[in-house]
This record gives structure tokens, sequence and C-alpha cells, in this order.
């Protein structure tokens, strides 16, 4: 018997926490999912409510949500790809604490491409009086 | 509880399948979100003034061309049922109890279904420009 974990994908460091990372990010995006499928059916009903409960989405307390919302999704969008590697590419169990970090880095740059644009426009938004 | 068959249990075909291309739809239903939400999250959050610019006359905008109207509906469907496999994952994970894992799968496609019947009726017959008369026919204390 292996005194220690061997030979498996899913028990600690990396193999186990992107799997953590993978649920709690995938719950978080479903609830999200659920809020914004009942909001955009708003368009159905009035424009003036759609109007009104589209503008929360604009205000800081949302709009740094909104980052969070958009880190999990890079995660779990880039972390999906990483899970497809290791169940199809002959390789891909082999690399995937390597692939790991390399949806880290590629997360982290996409969030850094698009935070200071998204600040921004709420930071707009507040200045303008609503 | 999920019981986990022993090694010489009979192999369950239709059940086996049924979680085969669970499986599969996971895996192919994300290639395809990614694309779709990536492009979703770039024209909606990135370009022009953003979140900032959403408004009815945002969406009214984007859903006079067919294309939107068919990469939003096709979003929705793929996403809502990618995310409630999901859950049903979760669920059978952590849900012990038979009838409570049961009905909380239950609620979960029963949501998923309303979902993407109404997103899909709200796609499809969505008015950019609705009677007005609808809409001052609201209470005055409605219109402020």
């Amino acid at each position: 018997m292996p005194t220690k974990p061997t030979g498996t994908l899913y028990r600690g460091k990396t193999g186990m926490w992107s799997w953590v990372l993978h649920r709690i990010t995938g719950l978080s995006i479903f609830f999200f999912l659920l809020v914004h499928t009942l909001d955009t059916a708003l368009v159905r009903l009035d424009p003036a409510a759609y109007n009104e409960v589209i503008a929360t989405y604009k205000t800081p307390i949302i709009g740094v949500a909104e980052l969070g919302l958009v880190v999990a999704i890079l995660f779990h969008a880039l972390n999906g790809v990483r899970i497809i590697l290791i169940d199809f590419w002959r390789k891909g169990a082999k690399y995937q604490n390597v692939m790991f970090w390399i949806v880290v880095a590629v997360a982290f740059v996409l969030f850094l491409g698009f935070a200071p644009r998204h600040i921004m426009h709420i930071l707009e938004y507040i200045q303008a009086g609503k | 509880m999920v019981t986990i068959e022993t090694p010489r249990s009979p192999r369950n075909r239709k059940s086996a399948n049924r979680e085969k291309w669970a499986w599969l739809f996971m895996r192919a239903s994300g290639v395809v979100l990614i694309v779709l939400i990536f492009g979703h999250l770039f024209i909606n959050l990135f370009t022009g003034d953003g979140i900032k610019a959403i408004d009815f006359a945002f969406v009214a905008g984007k859903w006079a061309n067919p294309f939107w109207q068919v990469w939003d509906t096709l979003m929705l469907w793929l996403a809502l049922i990618h995310g409630t496999n999901g859950m049903r994952t979760l669920v059978n994970d952590y849900a012990e109890r038979e009838g409570w894992r049961k009905s909380l799968n239950f609620s979960l496609w029963t949501i998923c279904i309303l979902l993407i019947v109404l997103g899909t009726l709200v796609t499809t017959t969505f008015d950019p420009c609705p009677d007005t008369s609808v809409v001052s026919a609201l209470p005055q204390f409605c219109s402020k």
C-alpha cells in the first residue's frame, strides 16, 4: 500500500483544489444564471421595469460582484478546457498540474484586461449621477 | 444515496448510458458555452460603454439581428442544461437522504424547463416597440 496519495488526480494539491474551485464557481454561476434569465425576461413585459432592474447592475456593489462573476466564469471555463484535456488528451493527466497553473495565469491576464475597463464604466456611471 | 455497484454486479446499461451522455454533454456544451459566453461578455461588458450602456434599447438593438437572437437562445438552453446537470452532480454527491436528493433534482429540472420555456418565449416573441397603451395603462404611481 502506498503511504502517500499516488496515482490519483483528485486527492490533494492542485488536482483537488481545482475540483473544489470548479464546483464553487459552477454553483455561483448557476445561481446568477437563474437571476439573469428572470431579469432579462422583463424586456418582454415592460421596458421601464427592465431599465430599472438593470440599473442595479451598474451600482458599485453589484459592479464589484460582477468582477467576481467574471473571475468565476474565467476559471470555470478555462479549467473546463483543462478537464477536457485530462479526459481526452493522452498526456492530459501527466500535465494536469502545469495546466492548472496555465489556467490560473490565463484567467489572471484576461481579468487584468477586463477589470480596469469595467471599473471605469462603473465609476463613470456614478459620476453621471445615475 | 447513489449506490456504487460492486465490480462484479451486472452493468445497468440504460443508466450507464445516460450518465455517459450526460458526461459527454458537459464537455461538448462546455466548449460551445466558452465561445457563447466569452462573446456575450465581450460585447455587453467590454466594448462600447460596457455595463453602463445596457438598457431596453440596447437589448432591442441586439435582437433586431437574428444572429444575436439565435446566439442568446442557444446560450440560454446550453447554459441552463449544463448548469442544472452540474447541480445534479452536486446534489447526488451531497444530499444523503434519498427523498431529499430526488426532490432536489426534481426541483432543479422543473426550474430548468420553466426558465428555458420562459427565455425562449422572450427571445422569439420579443417586440422592440411594445404597445404604449399597455404602459400608459399603468397606475399613476408607476410612472413617477
